[in-house]
């Protein structure tokens, strides 16, 4: 399609979303500078400009606060950058229905903010500081009470998606309990926004827990580790959270309880007592008073998500140490998030933990890296289905107009 | 007697007196040239006694339970193994035939209703429990594995398999993957798409793929979540990796009696606002508790409008807080008895008379439909209203069990269908509790389903544009079609060119049944 840049384009943008400038350097997307930036400020003016990007063939990356902007693939090509920013507002909150509407690029923590009031809370975490709903929708991005609660993936039960050809379609619904018709907010949940642009979703709701109790242990030797996530996991305590923070130096393990202030009081010494008893008697646990600084935040570095059997944890956290590869993340799933210096051997320590991660029953993916190093190293790794994934995107974006090249096989 | 399930009258493939057997969500012509050859090709290739050809035994398979829908399949194959359903799959693509997933045949909304002429294909051989890894917390299980077998399995180690559809001592995992089920316990354990990791899966051109793993996130598209609940209609899973949760330390199970549904309404209310999210809270009303009671003696409170079964599980410490709370709330909203489990004995007690609702309503009633609709739980009061209002406005009896504690109405239409005219009234008064769920902001179908029972609501629900973008999903797993046809989605989409592959002008297009997108 012929695409008659500069005026013509802006005009048709500009008729059908007001706020519409050209991109500056800041833009880029892993050096990928693309032509202009349209901020909708509704589904409907989203509609309207995918509708000109169809037909102008301009490819269109989605962008809420840019605080995952460099993850995936480098895109092949932007025409378009779509700020959702302008979308950030909570639409309905029904409390008494313990469900929430709130559009796509409303940050996680005002919507927190907005449900705190009424004693309730969406049940994930704001993994990077200021992102938005849509951003961890896109890469299903999850923090440390995915354990108990879930992800983006389990909680979201209704989206409204514009389609590349500019027709919005919305799936499930406001009940919890529905099994009318596709879940297409499943499909579109870590999609990395190549399937359709979510403008808003309906999410259930958990209530904020009375009270909480943590617990820490500073641990030297991995298989140490290891026996403590176990004992937690496999008890009647009923975490909320078992997370990890390992190196070469050794590292910590902290467990969150949450519920009624007599019940977490009682399973919090529990917990302390089945840590207690699973390392050496001279490891101290200890009770915190708030989450430890390293909670639920990334590593440094070369940014990977390592993910495996609980089985394999401990393997994974071994090997990782011995590559130099820090790790963070919930220990008590099976998610982890490792950080590999940038000026170490990256292809080397994907490769061999990637081979760890594979024998578990998991994968690694390379979620950031600066653009050099992600042209050097396989970012998705193998993928079963794939023949599938590229049909569901020939489906939904025959033209390959959004994210081109950001997913998995290229996609 | 009689038990009729579903909505006859305003849904299905056809409104009308056409047999099933004629329609075109169940098609028509069980012994074309393309049905024979895959008949030829079957029996070549798999050993005989997989093979039913046999008409009297091809009707044993004529529905599932939702028992007013019939059609006898041309061909069952009883698959044994992952390779002998790619093969089957494999050979129905290439005949552009169409196939139909079974598992215990349990499904309330037509799911498993074969294809006149296509191939059921039966999953109930493949019952093997592969591996059971509470280290894990994991169960690589085959489809035809009985629900309540997960958690047996899982047992000694302390775990159990958490979705309990209420007929779980007989319904299969793959059954439960294809719809989604949830169970009384889902309000705060979830549904099977929450608790199934992966999946071993043969997609509608016969080719074997691994959805998901025993880890969480596999990278990529979420096929998976997918596939789950999309009713047998993007091909077929033969292995199921599902998630284990660890048995709670304490449960503890109450009985409370109120005046009115109301009443118990707003205690249920309470009890999810002040912060505490029961493993179930179930309701019945007075007419669902005579019924209960003539069938099972479950000893609930005398002169009771409705009941409030509660369930609390989780750390003692935990129970015991949430149990005042529970106890508090119900005593405030007018419950005038309020029994608490003593052992498991009591317990199964209690939950016996919800759990034989469905089928003790036949002790009252000759014939009756089970509803699944859903409504936000703030809305109960206003819609069990209007039910009782349609109920006495039309003469038709409605016994009320439900899931109160997310919404989910079970609503039993009483009739009689030996007299003229009550059958007809009873489909008007069921659909019409429909089309309250959906002006409540609800849904059609909670658990049971759409099937073939309820694709013609789906238009009310959703868009055109909805319900086609939903399809560009079916285009990219089944452009032919051939994966269980009929279900769901009131108008097929027809997927356009394939790339490489043309053949002359689709039956559907060709019949008028399906518009090119």
């Amino acid at each position: 399609m012929a695409v008659d840049a500069g005026t013509t384009a802006v005009t048709s943008l500009a008729a059908a979303c007001d706020d519409v400038r050209e991109a500056t350097d800041a833009d880029a997307v892993d050096a990928v500078q693309p032509g202009f930036v349209v901020r909708p400020g509704s589904t409907e003016e989203t509609t309207g400009v995918l509708r000109v990007a169809a037909e102008r063939g301009l490819a269109v990356v989605a962008r809420g606060a840019g605080t995952k902007l460099t993850w995936g693939t480098p895109p092949e090509r932007v025409g378009l950058m779509l700020d959702l920013t302008r979308m950030a507002a909570v639409l309905d909150h029904a409390a008494g229905d313990l469900v929430a509407v709130a559009q796509a690029g409303c940050p996680i923590a005002h919507l927190q903010q907005t449900l705190a009031a009424s004693g309730q809370r969406l049940a994930i975490d704001e993994t990077l500081p200021g992102s938005t709903l849509g951003g961890g929708i896109a890469t299903n991005s999850s923090g440390p009470r995915r354990m108990l609660n879930g992800t983006f993936r389990d909680l979201m039960i209704g989206t409204t998606v514009v389609r590349a050809d500019g027709v919005i379609a919305k799936s499930g619904g406001r009940v919890v309990k529905n099994v009318a018709g596709y879940d297409l907010g499943k499909l579109m949940t870590g999609s990395f926004g190549t399937l359709g642009v979510v403008t808003d979703a309906v999410f259930r709701l958990h209530p904020l827990p009375a009270a909480s109790g943590v617990l820490s242990a500073d641990i030297r030797d991995s298989g140490i580790l290891a026996a403590m996530v176990r004992a937690i996991v496999h008890s009647d305590v009923v975490p909320t959270a078992v997370e990890v923070d390992w190196s070469a130096a050794g590292g910590r393990i902290a467990v969150l309880l949450e519920g009624t202030e007599a019940g977490v009081a009682g399973r919090t010494a529990a917990a302390r007592e089945l840590l207690a008893r699973a390392g050496p008697a001279e490891v101290d646990v200890d009770v915190l008073e708030q989450l430890p600084r390293w909670w639920g935040r990334y590593p440094d570095g070369v940014l990977l998500k390592l993910s495996c059997a609980l089985s394999g944890v401990e393997r994974v956290l071994r090997e990782a140490a011995a590559l130099g590869v820090a790790v963070r993340g919930s220990a008590g799933v099976g998610v982890l998030y490792g950080g590999i210096p940038v000026d170490a051997d990256v292809t080397g320590a994907v490769t061999a933990l990637r081979a760890t991660c594979t024998a578990s029953g998991g994968s690694l993916v390379v979620l950031d890296a600066p653009a050099a190093v992600k042209s050097t190293v396989d970012v998705w790794g193998p993928v079963s289905a794939l023949e599938l994934m590229r049909a569901v995107k020939r489906q939904f974006d025959p033209h390959r107009l959004l994210a081109p090249g950001r997913f998995v096989g290229g996609i | 007697m009689t038990s009729t399930h579903g909505t006859t009258k305003t849904a299905g493939p056809e409104v009308g007196p056409t047999p099933p057997e004629q329609t075109a969500a169940t098609g028509q012509n069980g012994d074309g040239p393309q049905i024979q050859a895959v008949r030829r090709r079957v029996r070549d290739l798999l050993p005989a006694e997989v093979v039913v050809t046999d008409h009297a035994r091809l009707r044993t398979y004529e529905c599932d339970g939702l028992a007013n829908y019939r059609v006898t399949p041309a061909l069952v194959v009883l698959a044994d193994s992952v390779d002998q359903v790619a093969t089957v799959i494999r050979i129905c693509a290439e005949e552009r035939v169409p196939f139909v997933a079974r598992g215990s045949g349990t499904g309330l909304s037509g799911g498993a209703l074969p294809r006149a002429d296509g191939v059921l294909i039966v999953m109930s051989r493949m019952r093997a429990i592969r591996e059971v890894a509470p280290e894990d917390q994991r169960a690589v299980v085959e489809p035809g594995v009985v629900n309540l077998d997960v958690t047996k399995a899982a047992a000694p180690h302390g775990y159990y398999y958490a979705p309990d559809p209420s007929s779980q001592q007989i319904c299969s995992i793959g059954g439960n993957l294809a719809e989604n089920s949830g169970g009384a316990h889902c309000l705060k354990y979830g549904f099977t798409a929450n608790h199934v990791t992966g999946a071993e899966f043969v997609a509608p051109d016969g080719s074997v793929v691994q959805l998901g793993g025993r880890a969480p996130d596999a990278p990529g598209y979420d096929l998976l979540g997918t596939v789950i609940g999309s009713e047998g209609t993007l091909g077929i899973a033969t292995a199921v990796t599902v998630r284990l949760t660890r048995k709670p330390e304490d449960v503890v199970t109450v009985l409370a009696g109120f005046e009115s549904t109301d009443d118990a309404g707003a205690a249920t209310s309470a009890i999810i606002g002040a912060g505490v999210v029961p493993a179930a809270i179930e309701m019945m009303d007075a007419l669902a508790i005579e019924a209960a009671e003539a069938a099972v003696h479950c000893s609930y409170p005398d002169g009771a409008g409705a009941v409030l079964v509660v369930e609390l599980d989780g750390p003692t410490d935990e129970v015991r807080q949430e149990f005042d709370e529970v106890e508090r709330h119900c005593r405030e909203h007018g419950a005038f008895a309020f029994r608490v489990a003593k052992d498991d004995v009591e317990r199964a007690l209690i939950w016996r008379g919800r759990k034989s609702a469905f089928a003790a309503v036949g002790r009252i009633s000759p014939d009756y439909i089970v509803q699944d609709g859903v409504i936000p739980r703030t809305a109960l009061p206003k819609v069990l209203r209007a039910i009782a209002e349609l109920s006495s406005s039309s003469g038709v009896r409605v016994a009320n069990v439900f899931h109160a504690g997310d919404g989910n109405l079970h609503p039993l239409v009483l009739f009689d269908d030996s007299r003229a005219g009550q059958g007809e009234a009873a489909e008007e008064v069921s659909g019409k509790i429909l089309d309250l769920c959906i002006e409540a902001g609800g849904s059609i179908t909670g658990e049971h389903g759409v099937g073939v029972d309820k694709s013609a609501y789906m238009p009310r629900m959703f868009t055109d544009d909805d319900l086609d973008t939903m399809q560009m999903v079916r285009c990219a797993f089944d452009p032919d079609n051939i994966a269980n046809p009929g279900k769901i989605f009131p108008t097929p989409r027809l997927c356009g060119e394939v790339p490489g592959r043309h053949r002359g002008e689709h039956p559907l297009a060709k019949s008028g049944v399906a518009e090119i997108f």
